[in-house]
């Protein structure tokens, strides 16, 4: 029974650990294999996912929906003005509204060979990291209808949307045991952002993606503090109760 | 003592008399808690039955909420999880604790089972007792299986065409029975509207019941405990067990420790990892139920691995299910496999002990093996877990009846 205590203390360990957005940060960063990279995004960061939600609506939603969200949840998760959020309406659109693309996926099989998927989800069933090596690992391939490829998501019927942020980057690979491995990206023709900028870029569009994925988990997650708080007064007072009710156990 | 009560309760009259003269209340709490001797030397394995029932209460509260909202159909299933994982006021709270709590379902029974044969709780008079729990946790196991389809997410697609099409390895009738199970050719909208019938109404039903049974039956044998020995053979002056002591307080209070050590571990992972690294929830749920696209690697939910990888060890399909299903039909004669003079393992010799420990290894890694695509080594690997696993209960007859035993004691250990 005096074991109890310590697991208890290790249970919160845990718990705490786990969503740290230090623990995930500390590995972020671009040396090393593409398959290692991650985001180091933090859901809790309202400032990003307001750019990641502009950089959305800029970049994505021609093409893509976030069908489960609606403009007037993310307007108050991401404290977004009112006056701001009318801007980031597409045509058409109000404030209660999914926010569903404009493209046919008639039209989108038309041009892409496939129906750019809805996006709700896509942090939450590839994960956060499958998004950002994805948006980090296009390079220009001739041998592709579109001209470019993406190592995350070999062949995909996605172009490189973000060229004109990123530049035209190209693969460069080295000799390992007689196979062409990945070594590095090299940017031949610049685009507006510097690779800083552009890393930015992606790491809070993918902040707001994981958002999408789950609008609550930020404040599930502070909530969640004052339920461990909570429950390890009460679990301690039902200690002291046990204790006292059992003196006279002999 | 129980006629003194009523007498008490009498003479005082008013509406406690009134209501005992109609419905025996205080004779219940008499007879079920006050008055109902358990061992004092309970340890921390004897938790997990009480916890068991809270997470069953805790299913069936988040399972009405949940029923509240989602709709049973092929096109709408996937869109209403969704839908009250975000829009339903606190249905991302319900959500996750159902889906926390059927994995913690697992966990608390199989600490349950452990405990049992840990300290011979199976063996003379507590057979059926036994016999109940098994099949508790074989109506567990088709409750959970069913509500993991009800999301129809893509794994929960596959994971269902997987396990339904066992049942066509039965011979002669298992193909008509596949089609009559999922009442189409597929995994289909009748499929999951049958499912949704039955995880909310049948199966809770049948679990509320074996669970009655299960407590009846306690109450007649009276509670196991670690050192094996019946508390009855020792009577004090008042006719109660000298070793044992009043369900209430002694252990509601003591259950109530448990049940906050218990909700930490719970909320940390609804709060915190509600998809446990993709082990509770997994990825491919988070996309809706596809025909056309089959998940890279299928495989169940994590507390049914050790039977799958069972599955997968045979070659012959129809051999493994049939394997997959001794391992659970073979828990059932556990009570007459046993001939050990001794119930606990405090008291049992070392092949005993060793046994089990090789018995726990073999189910846990069983469990890794099944999660895992299977490769060469992990086929090897489950063959010679699958053996260990049924060694355990065909060699048991001959060891617990070969080796030196301690002697129990007269009197349970307990120190306070």
């Amino acid at each position: 029974m005096r074991n109890a205590f310590a697991l208890i203390a290790a249970g919160l360990v845990l718990s705490a650990l786990s969503f740290s957005p230090a623990v995930r940060a500390a590995t972020a960063g671009l040396p090393g294999a593409w398959q290692d990279w991650q985001p180091g995004n933090d859901i809790s960061n309202t400032a990003s996912l307001q750019r990641g939600a502009g950089n959305f609506m800029g970049y994505c939603a021609g093409c893509h929906s976030l069908k489960y969200v609606r403009y007037s949840r993310m307007g108050t998760d991401l404290k977004i003005p009112e006056d701001q959020l009318e801007e980031m309406l597409s045509p058409g659109s109000k404030k209660g509204d999914y926010m569903l693309t404009k493209l046919t996926a008639a039209d989108g099989e038309a041009w892409f060979g496939k129906a750019p998927p809805d996006l709700s989800l896509i942090a939450r069933s590839k994960g956060s990291d499958y998004v950002y090596r994805f948006l980090k690992t296009y390079y220009l391939d001739e041998k592709t209808t579109n001209g470019t490829n993406n190592l995350a998501l070999p062949g995909t019927a996605m172009p490189h949307v973000l060229s004109s942020l990123q530049g035209a980057p190209i693969l460069k690979t080295v000799k390992k045991d007689g196979l062409d491995t990945f070594d590095s990206f090299e940017i031949v023709e610049p685009g507006q952002l510097t690779a800083e900028q552009y890393d930015e870029f992606v790491r809070d569009t993918v902040n707001f993606l994981e958002y999408a994925g789950e609008p609550v988990k930020a404040y599930r997650q502070s909530l969640g503090i004052w339920v461990m708080l909570f429950l390890s007064l009460f679990t301690a007072l039902a200690w002291l109760l046990k204790r006292e009710y059992w003196r006279d156990v002999k | 003592m129980a006629a003194a009560h009523d007498n008490d309760a009498a003479q005082k009259g008013g509406f406690r008399a009134w209501l005992n003269k109609r419905l025996p209340v205080d004779e219940f709490v008499e007879s079920q808690l006050t008055g109902y001797f358990a061992p004092k030397n309970f340890n921390l394995w004897y938790f997990f039955g009480a916890l068991a029932m809270l997470v069953f209460v805790i299913m069936i509260l988040s399972g009405i909420f949940l029923a509240m909202h989602y709709k049973p159909s092929e096109t709408a299933a996937f869109d209403s999880v969704e839908y009250i994982m975000r829009e339903v006021e606190w249905g991302w709270l319900i959500r996750y604790m159902h889906s926390t709590g059927a994995s913690f379902f697992f966990i608390v029974v199989y600490l349950h089972m452990f405990r049992a044969m840990l300290y011979g709780s199976y063996r003379e008079p507590r057979e059926l007792l036994w016999i109940l729990g098994v099949l508790l946790y074989l109506a567990l196991m088709a409750e959970a299986f069913m509500g993991y389809v009800l999301p129809w997410g893509n794994m929960s697609y596959w994971g269902a065409q997987v396990i339904v099409n066992l049942f066509g390895t039965i011979p002669v009738i298992g193909p008509g029975l596949v089609e009559w199970i999922r009442g189409d050719y597929g995994i289909a909208d009748s499929t999951l509207n049958r499912f949704f019938a039955l995880h909310v109404v049948a199966m809770p039903f049948a679990i509320a019941f074996l669970i009655l049974m299960h407590l009846v039956a306690l109450r007649q044998t009276g509670s196991n405990n670690p050192d094996g020995i019946e508390i009855k053979a020792k009577l004090g002056a008042n006719g109660k067990p000298v070793d044992g002591i009043p369900f209430h307080p002694y252990y509601t209070i003591k259950d109530l420790f448990g049940v906050g050590v218990f909700l930490l571990f719970f909320c940390g992972v609804i709060f915190f990892v509600p998809t446990f690294g993709g082990l509770f929830l997994e990825k491919p749920n988070f996309e809706a139920a596809n025909a056309l696209s089959t998940p890279d690697h299928i495989a169940p939910v994590w507390y049914f691995t050790a039977f799958f990888a069972m599955l997968r060890a045979v070659p012959d399909q129809q051999l493994g299910a049939l394997i997959m299903l001794l391992a659970i039909v073979v828990l059932f004669f556990l009570p007459w496999l046993d001939r050990s003079p001794v119930k606990s393992i405090r008291y049992k010799g070392w092949m005993s002990k060793t046994a089990l420990v090789l018995f726990v290894i073999s189910f846990i890694v069983l469990s890794y093996l099944g999660l895992k695509p299977a490769s060469d080594l992990y086929v090897i690997l489950a063959r010679i877990f699958t053996a260990i696993y049924f060694l355990y209960f065909i060699l048991m007859p001959w060891y617990t009846s070969v080796e030196k035993t301690k002697a129990a004691p007269e009197r349970v250990n307990y120190h306070a």
